[in-house]
């Protein structure tokens, strides 16, 4: 904290309010537990649990800078940092998450209409109505501009047909923010930015099974389904740029900066789970002196990473003109996130590859999905490629090859 | 770039102008050309002094700024960014040991003449080819009037014209116990210097000392206990390197985007081609990370933080692998052209190495860590 926040008696009195409420509306029983992700997952929060989403919704203090006007807080970043304090100290998690938080809220705030705004935006603060995302299709995954899903204009609707893949949660989605296709003869002017209620007659939603066993995401088929014209947001074919600021929010959330990468699985630090898997030396060394090295280069790494994030955030705290240090984030955490995840099924051995059932620790089951469901984070949110692309050009300056 | 101070960021500027106007990449290869045996350009050297470089981490009340390691890393990676060849470096890390165990009266003998450049000093440690502080076998025996001193110590860096030499020498025991450091004058009786043609063409000499006589009150701490101030020392050299080498790479890299974006072949520039942007992508990206540990490296080191060990060995582990990437690619990229002795590429190649090697390369950092992390 500066000199100058610690000496300012409004911020002060806004410290003294938060905490306050906090102590009167944060149930103990939540210490440390993040409810916000299950939403997503199609849990339904109950209890104490419920509670606190609701509290939290109707204070606006889970998205604590959207306008108050539509349900958010209305706080100042100074107060924001104060609240997120205040809520660290006495171990309280944000309850309001979801792919309405983290994407698409910011963008509907830049670019919705006013009647949208005030439609959309309150269910988003209370987390009450679910938002999935409507962008990849079979043959547009990284050439996502190649997307064809089509709405066609029929006067006071566009009629809705075509195929959307990896929708994350859609099973579970009360809408979905979609980009369709309203012009044939452009690539990515002919592109639209649709709200779409999942709700719709000819909206039909089949989960896809991954390697890990599980299935976040899902395939989303639209048959006719009738869009009111007043669901699309910015202007008719100006749905790329929309879409593209949204994937900047995206990206921020994935593999940089959130505080996940390097994690997969176990909790527990690598060098803790070799002293248990693997043998020792009188010196206390890892015996295997190979993975020694390599899980050694592989710490070193993550420490590098996470020095870096604190250097992220040391220069935008300061008025330093923003570095190109954020572009690098997803594919260095996601590197890194991968690494752990097969350095750890490596230390484990045969323990590390079991799928369920007897003979495996739940940590070590938790391990070997973590290690399959981690495959994902260098292909979504634009993978590995796409990304050096972007720092290729984007920063670099180097030009597209003709 | 960590977030600078106004004093901080006029040193920095001032560093970038003078390297640029006085001291390009031509005044390196200059010198080297030159058959200068030194390894620096004297002229430089004292424009260096004189504009307070040397009194970087030396306190006020010895003549110096007292600005600390943050700062001086500054300076060095703008001098890296050039290739400026100067004993500043290795009179920092003497200076470094000076500070923190010298007597008060050999601080007011040494510091001021360091801090008005008119003495450069260095650290003799390694007795081998490789960095390995705790095999110190030049030996140090009592006499009548203080220490008896036989031995070598190779590749010391600017050995050949340093003033003042603190020699790591054993007094008893093995390893890490037993070691003592001395401040042995660069013109004592008994001391051969012989200077070294290294690949990086700056002074490296090999030290002889046969029955060097010096005095009790030339110890540096206390007798025997040496090897933690030796350590301390050496981390703070290892950051400091780490800066310069910082800077020579992110000039490699720089120089080679540009070609990238020049060199013309089967009708367009080469770095339209996906397979060089990916790569140009993962240094840059490696840059990154990078620069974040060398400064925490250096910030630790002024905030006298209980990291400084495990950060020093991240920062000279992650600068080694940096450098080495980076020095090849940049011959690579540039192809034909970068093999020829006209170009930069070989001059940065030739001093990454030889800094990669200095106090301790990449495996002997990751050992180091990993023993540092108890695993």
């Amino acid at each position: 904290m500066s000199a100058a926040e610690k000496l300012d008696p409004e911020l002060e009195s806004f410290r003294t309010q938060a905490r306050a409420w906090l102590a009167a509306n944060f149930p103990p029983s939540l210490k440390d537990k993040d409810v916000s992700m299950t939403a997503m997952a199609g849990v339904t929060l109950t209890g104490d649990a419920k509670l606190w989403q609701e509290r939290m919704g109707a204070k606006g203090w889970g998205t604590p800078t959207y306008p108050k006007q539509y349900g958010g807080g209305g706080l100042t970043p100074a107060q924001t940092k104060i609240l997120q304090a205040e809520m660290a100290r006495i171990g309280a998690k944000n309850p309001i998450g979801g792919m309405g938080v983290m994407m698409f809220g910011p963008t509907l705030l830049e670019y919705g209409n006013e009647e949208q705004k005030a439609r959309h935006v309150p269910g988003i603060v209370t987390a009450k109505v679910r938002w999935c995302q409507g962008y990849s299709e079979p043959g547009a995954g990284s050439d996502l501009a190649a997307l064809r899903t089509q709405a066609v204009d029929k006067g006071d609707h566009y009629l809705v047909n075509g195929q959307k893949v990896w929708t994350s949660g859609a099973q579970f989605a009360d809408w979905c923010f979609c980009l369709v296709r309203t012009d044939n003869t452009k690539k990515h002017e002919g592109i639209s930015f649709l709200l779409i209620d999942m709700k719709s007659p000819g909206i039909e939603v089949r989960p896809i099974k991954l390697i890990s066993g599980h299935s976040p995401f899902c395939e989303t088929f639209f048959t006719d389904v009738k869009v009111p014209k007043e669901n699309l947001m910015g202007p008719l074919n100006g749905g790329w740029t929309i879409g593209k600021r949204l994937l900047q929010f995206e990206r921020a959330g994935l593999g940089g900066g959130g505080g996940s990468a390097g994690r997969g699985g176990s909790a527990a630090s690598l060098e803790e789970v070799a002293r248990k898997y693997v043998a020792i030396d009188e010196k206390g060394r890892i015996a295997d002196f190979d993975l020694r090295a390599r899980l050694t280069e592989h710490l070193m790494s993550a420490k590098a990473f996470a020095l870096t994030i604190q250097r992220a955030q040391a220069e935008a705290k300061s008025n330093m003109s923003p570095s190109a240090t954020t572009s690098i984030m997803k594919n260095a955490g996601s590197k890194l996130q991968q690494e752990r995840a097969e350095l750890l099924l490596e230390i484990m051995g045969h323990q590390g590859l079991g799928w369920e059932g007897e003979g495996f620790a739940r940590d070590e089951l938790e391990s070997t999905r973590a290690w399959l469901g981690g495959k994902a984070v260098t292909i979504y949110g634009g993978t590995y490629e796409i990304q050096h692309n972007i720092i290729a050009k984007r920063i670099l300056g180097l030009l597209d090859h003709q | 770039m960590a977030v600078l101070n106004e004093e901080q960021t006029m040193l920095r500027d001032a560093a970038k102008a003078w390297v640029s106007e006085k001291s390009p990449v031509t005044a390196f290869r200059k010198m080297r050309d030159g058959g200068n045996e030194d390894g620096f350009d004297k002229a430089a050297w004292k424009e260096i002094a004189e504009m307070g470089w040397t009194g970087i981490i030396i306190p006020e009340e010895f003549g110096g700024s007292g600005l600390g390691y943050l700062t001086l890393g500054l300076v060095l990676e703008e001098m890296g960014r050039t290739l400026t060849a100067s004993p500043l470096l290795s009179t920092a890390v003497a200076t470094t040991a000076l500070l923190l165990a010298g007597s008060e009266a050999l601080k007011q003998e040494w510091l001021p003449k360091i801090a008005e450049g008119k003495a450069i000093a260095t650290l003799a440690v390694d007795e081998g080819p490789h960095h390995a502080p705790e095999k110190i076998a030049l030996t140090a025996k009592k006499s009548s009037s203080g220490y008896t001193l036989s031995g070598k110590k190779v590749f010391v860096q600017d050995g050949g014209a340093a003033d003042l030499l603190i020699v790591a020498a054993r007094t008893s025991g093995k390893g890490k116990t037993g070691v003592t450091l001395f401040l042995v004058p660069g013109n004592a009786e008994g001391l051969t210097r012989t200077k070294l043609k290294s690949v990086d063409s700056r002074g490296i000499a090999n030290l002889e000392l046969k029955d060097v006589e010096v005095r009790a009150s030339a110890v540096l701490g206390s007798a025997d206990n040496g090897f933690d101030v030796l350590d301390a020392t050496l981390d703070r050299a290892r950051a400091a390197l780490a800066a310069e080498m910082l800077g020579a790479a992110a000039q490699e890299f720089e120089t080679t985007l540009d070609y990238l974006k020049t060199r013309v072949q089967f009708g367009q520039a080469i770095g339209t081609f996906q397979a060089l942007q990916h790569r140009a992508a993962k240094m840059f990206t490696d840059l990154e990370l990078t620069r974040s540990c060398v400064e925490a490296a250096l910030s630790a080191i002024d905030r006298n933080a209980n990291d400084i060990p495990a950060l020093c060995s991240l920062a000279k582990a992650k600068v080694s692998e940096l450098a080495h990437l980076v020095s090849n690619e940049m011959v690579q990229m540039h192809g034909g052209i970068g093999m020829t002795d006209a170009h930069d590429s070989g001059l940065y190649l030739k001093r990454a190495r030889v800094a990669e090697a200095s106090f301790g390369g990449a495996s002997f950092h990751r050992d180091r860590y990993a023993s540092l992390m108890g695993y």
